[in-house]
């Protein structure tokens, strides 16, 4: 094993326990710190993947704007101090579909790729990745900022409070 | 570098994601659930860049950047959605969500505003009666 592979096993070992934790806790809140960690080591994992720019990318989005996003969504809608018991379904199907999933896929990739070992190619710096989106996937580039302006526009028609509101007069006038 | 440890470790999270989404009752928590998977799919992707010569450099990275914004994207939407929710339901347990009820505003907040769209129509309001029901 190289280095590389030991980072790799650490930080996949780390992302895995936490991401565990994310779908088992209690605790709301939690939930969302433990979420960091496990997309920090994503990003960790990245980075020894030589992604330089998606791990950075993934630290300033993910980790810094995605999660905030759901705490503020856990803070606003219900926050309990400490352990919620509601927060679960009974769990045979998921457990079943879950545990299928990922055991059934991991087989599969380590019957493809077991005795595989590649070098690891050059960095994926800003510039050589740059080149590309901007050289070969110019038009998903483009499309993907309408969609994410189609996303604003939609969460701010969403979030307006009167969407509720409406409801109660339109309801009279079809009575 | 055997890259046969990131993708178990992709695999793995992704079986953790498709789990949490079908176990967890929180709308939230569905969603951290989905963050999960997406992660998983990146993963894969930068994996696979590393792994398989294509014949554009780095495509893997670029598919995986682009994920990156649409999961931002998605979950921009889905909180709007799910803060939506609580606002009219004051819950999201998304196994109690009744579709075919009408939607009965639960919030002080969003009573007072019924209150107010009541008052103007000079309408006595049948809303409180629904809502116990």
């Amino acid at each position: 094993m190289t280095g590389a592979d030991v980072l790799l096993l650490a930080l996949g070992t780390v992302a895995v326990g936490a991401g565990l934790l994310v779908v088992t806790t209690r605790h709301l809140v939690r939930a969302g710190l433990h979420l960091v960690v496990c997309l920090g080591a994503v990003a960790g994992m990245y980075l020894v993947l030589t992604a330089e720019l998606v791990a950075w990318v993934q630290v300033l989005i993910y980790v810094g704007a995605v999660v905030v996003l759901l705490l503020f969504a856990v803070m606003l809608t219900r926050a309990p101090i400490g352990a919620s018991d509601d927060l679960d379904r009974p769990g045979w199907p998921a457990v079943l579909v879950g545990g299928g999933a990922g055991l059934g896929l991991s087989a599969l990739l380590v019957d493809a790729f077991r005795w595989t070992r590649v070098e690891l190619p050059a960095a994926g710096t800003a510039e050589r990745l740059g080149e590309q989106v901007f050289r070969s996937w110019v038009l998903p580039f483009e499309v993907l900022s309408v969609l994410l302006l189609a996303a604003l526009v939609g969460a701010v028609v969403l979030a307006r409070p009167e969407i509720g509101r409406r409801a109660g007069p339109e309801r009279e006038g079809r009575r | 570098m055997r890259p046969v440890i990131p993708y178990v470790t992709a695999a793995l999270l992704f079986g953790l994601g498709a789990y949490g989404v079908l176990r967890r009752r929180n709308a939230v928590l569905v969603l951290m659930a989905v963050e999960l998977m997406l992660n998983a799919v990146n993963l894969i992707l930068v994996t696979a860049d590393t792994t398989v010569r294509a014949q554009l450099p780095h495509a893997g990275q670029v598919f995986a950047l682009f994920v990156i914004v649409l999961a931002a994207a998605e979950v921009g939407v889905g909180l709007a959605i799910v803060l939506q929710l609580y606002r009219l339901r004051a819950d999201v347990a998304v196994d109690e969500v009744p579709l075919t009820d009408e939607p009965v505003p639960a919030l002080v907040g969003a009573e007072t505003g019924a209150g107010r769209a009541g008052g103007t129509g000079a309408v006595p309001e049948p809303d409180a009666p629904e809502g116990d029901r």
